[in-house]
């Protein structure tokens, strides 16, 4: 378990990282490391160089700008959790991050890597998904968002291009009328969940508008389950447990029947959250 | 208690001024150990120290064709690159078989694979570079092709004909194979008011040990000396394997063991990773270290548990249990693992199953057979945690089928507390347990009638709670019967050597190992107390063949039992001699002194008389003083052995307390009691610690643990990720209790309790889930481990 020989960058400035992102094919960027240096460890993979982006200064701030939270990459999860800020304004990636690994993990893991990784079991894409919220990365180009709908394309795939640096993420300051709901299953605490699921849905009166349900572990990325939110935004949850269309596969915890009826008991159990008022 | 000495009558020895006996005196390697400063092999760096690392088979089966290392031996800082073939000229095979075994058979095994490889990890190759990533980085340049053979993988069809045989030369599959037939099995079950029969599964595990295996080995060739650096439980026995396949006599193998970051019966059987390092030292002549990284460790660590059983038990209605049958199928790898072979576990299980009661009808048979998966072999409660879910399953699910409270029903079947001492239906033989006051031990401990009512009031609004019980009996402090009389060079006596230091300190070689248990406290207090000394005098020093003992090391609970037995005898010897001092010193009858606080007293009055520097001093430095023709001996060696039963049988009775929540198929532990007999507790501190642990790496068993492989023998799960070890997270608080029934072998009649929590922690667990879901109407579940999905099928949910 030792990683095959790279060469070692520490880059100063984000232009740096993303010129050498240019000079190199075969770069990595280093952030909080939790999952890039296992696979190295792992040999599962070896590139030649990584950029260490964490010299970079200005990527992990926490701020309120114009209605939107916006968490700069290199926040480290543990940072995020006693974070009153995003406690009071992204109530639903407070919700999620104890869930995420184990507190080793958590002071060294950030919010951008985990974003970028995009595990598909993973909390924090789905939380993403579920608030609609955006990504900020800067390439050779500049800076550009990318809208979090657009922004997980596949297995570990980004819409992030070969020399990008996801810089930031944003998502909506929550209101009064924000309703958030999280829950996971995972065999121990700190695990990927088998399958989990982030929801956010705006209080209209008695029903809900805006509903925005995103499971995890349960396809090749987060997932919006469409049809159940409609289902949802009457009010009806049996409905919206009945119109679940996932179709997640067999993996080494549970069997693809186990996960779409844990879904479902899930939806239950986040739809009662979903219904108490914020406190 | 029973010890009887010269000690003034108000005190036994145990209970003498220094006793340390029955106190939770903190480890004297803790600072150590906790500030970061341990010395672990892993920490072993020497002059001119090379690194192997291993290409290993990633086919479960299959004929090696070549092996092109040319790439690999240009790789920067490659030293060498070995293949089986060539280590072989330096290190011959062995087998792994033991006499008293009848019949077992197994194929010779090589440090590196020669010719085919027979389990997916095998190691093939070896690259040996000047650090470990250079070593890796050559391994990936070494061209190995193979031709992929059959895998046989499903112990099941592992003697049907059509079944390829993985050695030719053993004629078929089977390793072992065991038959009892006690009392009158067949008439009993014709004449039982029911019988229930069921299927127990449990899944392949493995122990998964804080530090890795690790061994750095340095051949002098100046001296002809090997120098072995190793995380092992039994140095002794590996200096004798390490001797006997390099053909050098012992006394040319040194092993030395300093701190090991836990084994659990993981670091007691020899690897062929390890003993290829020792050959490459040799051939190479330079030091050689290997450390097994997490991902080799999986796939070559020993696995264990690997069982098929049939069981059927028979009971009358009034709850007597009338007949226990089992049929044991196992799937020990391609190799019986030397030197104390793969048939151990499946003997034990034919053994110990419905050792706790007096049925005298048992019949039982057990087939051990190859596979191409790793291989299988003893880890910590070898064949209990089997035997008892059996058991316990099979008692439970009865008392059950006739309406009759699980203790109640124990209370009725387990052997009375008068009866010793007696032997079970399969000849094991007891001197003393204690299974119905531990039971009653634990009914109030748990308070089980309030649980009882709490579990029916809180049914009522949906929430399904379980209660389970296992007794247990475990296997401690072996004699010579468990490995001597079948052959094997692994000694089950221990010694002790304590000497006097020139300031009156005391210093203890041990021939039993430390491994993180507190082995070395408990040599400290036993050598502190029966000597006389505060225990901040005495300095435990283990794990060195050229100075400690001849010993057993650490395995089957035999350490306190048998090390500490040692260690007492020899603080007495000494403290004899060294009165003998004394008394010439003050011209005193060495009959009327003691040594208390490290002190010579008067024994009667307590009147210090001599302190021990300055004995010491006059002993070391003016013997011309002392009277003519007397020699000062300060230094005392004392060894032990039980003699009088093949093994001091402990007992004991563990519940669990669950909660099962049905939409998920998620168990939630929400307590756990283990009552247990280990005789003489000499620490309760690292007693309890003991069962805690092990009812940890129990639960572990039941709910968690499994190395999973395809029908290909490919182990899908082999990294810390997939493979689920307890958590503190999903741990119930686990509370302990005694009772305490020394055995009368030893002075201090202490027996082990390292394997008592993890003997009992499984069966207990199944219960607990069965008694939350049996009025849900869920067929029992007897497939361990309990999986979320296995639980959801149960209750028919998915």
């Amino acid at each position: 378990m030792k990683p095959a020989p790279f060469a070692y960058k520490r880059a100063r400035a984000l232009e740096e990282a993303v010129a050498a992102l240019g000079e190199h094919a075969d770069a990595r960027l280093l952030a909080g490391g939790q999952s890039l240096i296992a696979t190295l460890n792992m040999r599962l993979s070896a590139p030649r160089l990584l950029i260490d982006i964490n010299g970079i200064g200005g990527l992990d701030g926490i701020a309120l700008k114009a209605g939107k939270l916006e968490i700069g990459a290199l926040t480290r999860h543990a940072q995020a959790e006693r974070s009153e800020v995003i406690a009071r304004h992204a109530p639903l990636i407070a919700r999620a991050i104890p869930h995420i690994g184990h507190a080793a993990i958590r002071n060294r893991g950030t919010l951008g890597g985990s974003i970028a990784f995009a595990d598909p079991a993973a909390e924090l894409p789905a939380c993403l998904l579920a608030l609609d919220g955006e990504v900020d990365a800067t390439g050779p180009k500049g800076k550009r968002t990318i809208k979090a709908a657009d922004f997980f394309k596949g297995l570990f795939e980004t819409a992030l291009g070969p020399q990008d640096v996801l810089t930031a993420i944003r998502v909506p300051a929550a209101t009064k009328d924000t309703r958030v709901g999280f829950a996971e299953l995972a065999r121990r605490h700190g695990d990927y969940a088998i399958v989990g699921l982030a929801a956010s849905a705006r209080a209209d009166g008695k029903s809900f508008a805006d509903v925005r349900l995103a499971f995890f572990g349960v396809g090749a990325t987060a997932l919006r389950a469409k049809k159940a939110e409609t289902a949802l935004a009457s009010g009806n949850v049996d409905a919206a447990v009945a119109a679940l269309d996932l179709d997640p596969q067999d993996d080494l915890q549970a069997t693809a029947a186990v996960k779409k009826h844990l879904a479902g008991v899930l939806l239950r159990r986040v739809a009662k959250q979903l219904m108490e008022a914020r406190p | 208690m029973k010890i009887t000495d010269d000690s003034p009558p108000v005190l036994t020895a145990l209970d003498r001024p220094n006793s340390y006996i029955g106190r939770s005196v903190p480890r004297p390697n803790l600072q150590r150990l906790t500030q970061g400063r341990g010395q672990y092999v892993s920490d072993v760096t020497l002059p001119r120290m090379a690194h192997v690392a291993f290409v290993r088979s990633p086919h479960a089966h299959a004929r090696i064709k070549s092996i092109a290392a040319d790439m690999a031996k240009k790789s920067p800082g490659v030293i060498a690159v070995v293949t089986g073939v060539e280590l072989a000229k330096v290190m011959t095979p062995w087998v792994g078989v033991l006499t008293h075994l009848k019949g077992l058979k197994s194929a010779p095994q090589h440090p590196i694979a020669v010719d085919v490889a027979c389990w997916q990890g095998e190691a093939v190759c070896a690259v040996v570079a000047r650090t470990r990533a250079e070593a890796e980085d050559g391994c990936e340049l070494v061209e190995i092709k193979y031709e992929e053979l059959p895998a046989v993988t499903d112990p099941e069809t592992a003697l049907d004909a059509k079944t390829p045989v993985i050695h030719a030369a053993l004629g078929d599959n089977l390793c072992f194979e065991r038959k009892l037939d006690v009392g009158a099995v067949d008439k009993a079950f014709a004449e039982s008011d029911a019988v229930v029969e069921t299927t127990f599964m449990f899944g392949r595990h493995t122990g998964v040990t804080t530090e890795p295996r690790a061994v750095v080995a340095d051949w002098n060739p100046s001296e002809q000396r090997m120098t072995v650096y190793q995380g092992t439980q039994a140095p002794h026995m590996m200096q004798n394997l390490f001797a006997k396949h390099l053909n050098l006599a012992e006394h040319q193998v040194r092993v030395l063991t300093k701190d090991v970051g836990g084994s659990f019966g993981i670091k007691v059987h020899t690897y062929a990773d390890e003993m290829a390092t020792v050959a490459l030292s040799k051939l190479l002549k330079r030091p050689v270290k290997f450390v097994a990284d997490r991902i080799e460790s999986f796939v070559t660590d020993i696995h264990a548990r690997d069982h098929r059983i049939k069981a059927k038990i028979g009971v009358s209605k009034d709850g007597t249990i009338t007949a226990f049958e089992i049929d044991d199928l196992t799937g020990i790898g391609p190799y019986s693992v030397y030197p104390r072979t793969s048939g151990i576990e499946a003997n034990q299980i034919v053994n110990l199953t419905g050792g706790p009661y007096t049925c005298p009808n048992y019949r039982a048979q057990a087939k051990v057979v190859f596979q191409n998966k790793n291989v299988m072999c003893q880890y910590r409660a070898v064949g209990h945690p089997i035997a008892v879910a059996v058991t316990e399953g099979l008692v439970e699910l009865a008392a059950a089928k006739i309406g009759m409270d699980p203790l109640e029903f124990r209370r009725r079947n387990l052997i009375a507390d008068d009866a010793y001492p007696t032997q079970s239906a399969a000849g094991l033989k007891f001197e003393k347990l204690s299974h119905h006051e531990a039971l009653a031990h634990l009914d109030s401990m748990m308070n089980y009638a309030g649980l009882r009512a709490e579990q029916k009031a809180l049914r009522a609004k949906g929430i399904h709670r379980g209660i389970g019980f296992a007794s247990f009996i475990e296997v401690t402090n072996p004699s010579a019967a468990f490995y001597g009389v079948g052959g094997a060079r692994i000694t089950s006596q221990d010694g002790a050597t304590v000497k006097l230091d020139a300031q009156g300190a005391l210093i203890i070689h041990s021939g039993v190992t430390e491994q993180g248990q507190g082995a070395e406290a408990v040599l400290a207090q036993c050598v502190a107390s029966s000597f006389g000394v505060s225990i901040n005098k005495v300095r435990v020093v283990t794990g060195d063949t050229d100075n400690t003992p001849y010993g057993g090391g650490t395995w089957a609970s035999r350490a306190a039992g048998i090390g500490g037995e040692a260690a007492w005898q020899a603080g007495k010897a000494l403290r004899g001699n060294v009165l003998a001092v004394a008394g010439a010193m003050l011209q005193a009858k060495p009959d009327d002194l003691d040594i208390r606080n490290g002190i010579v007293v008067d024994k009667a009055s307590g009147t210090e008389r001599l302190g021990l520097d300055e004995l010491a001093r006059v002993a070391y430095f003016r013997p011309d003083t002392l009277p003519p023709g007397f020699q000062a001996e300060l230094m005392a060696t004392r060894h032990y052995v039980p003699r009088a039963w093949p093994f001091a049988f402990t007992n004991g009775i563990q519940a669990s307390y669950l909660e099962v929540d049905t939409d998920t198929g998620f168990v939630k532990l929400l307590k756990h009691w283990c009552v247990e007999d280990c005789g003489t507790i000499i620490n309760p501190q690292l007693v309890d610690e003991q069962i805690r642990g092990g009812v940890v790496q129990g639960i572990g068993a039941a709910l968690f643990e499994h190395c999973r492989y395809d029908e290909r023998g490919q182990m899908l799960n082999g990294n810390m990720a997939d493979y689920l070890v307890p958590m503190a997270v999903e741990m119930p608080d686990i509370d302990c209790g005694h009772v305490v029934s020394p055995t009368a072998d030893s002075e201090l009649g202490a027996k082990g309790a390292g394997e008592a929590g993890t003997a009992g922690a499984p069966a207990c667990v199944m219960n607990a889930i069965n008694d939350a879901l049996r009025p849900l109407g869920a067929q029992p579940l007897t497939d361990m481990p309990f999986t979320p999905d296995k639980i959801l099928r149960a209750l028919g949910k998915v």
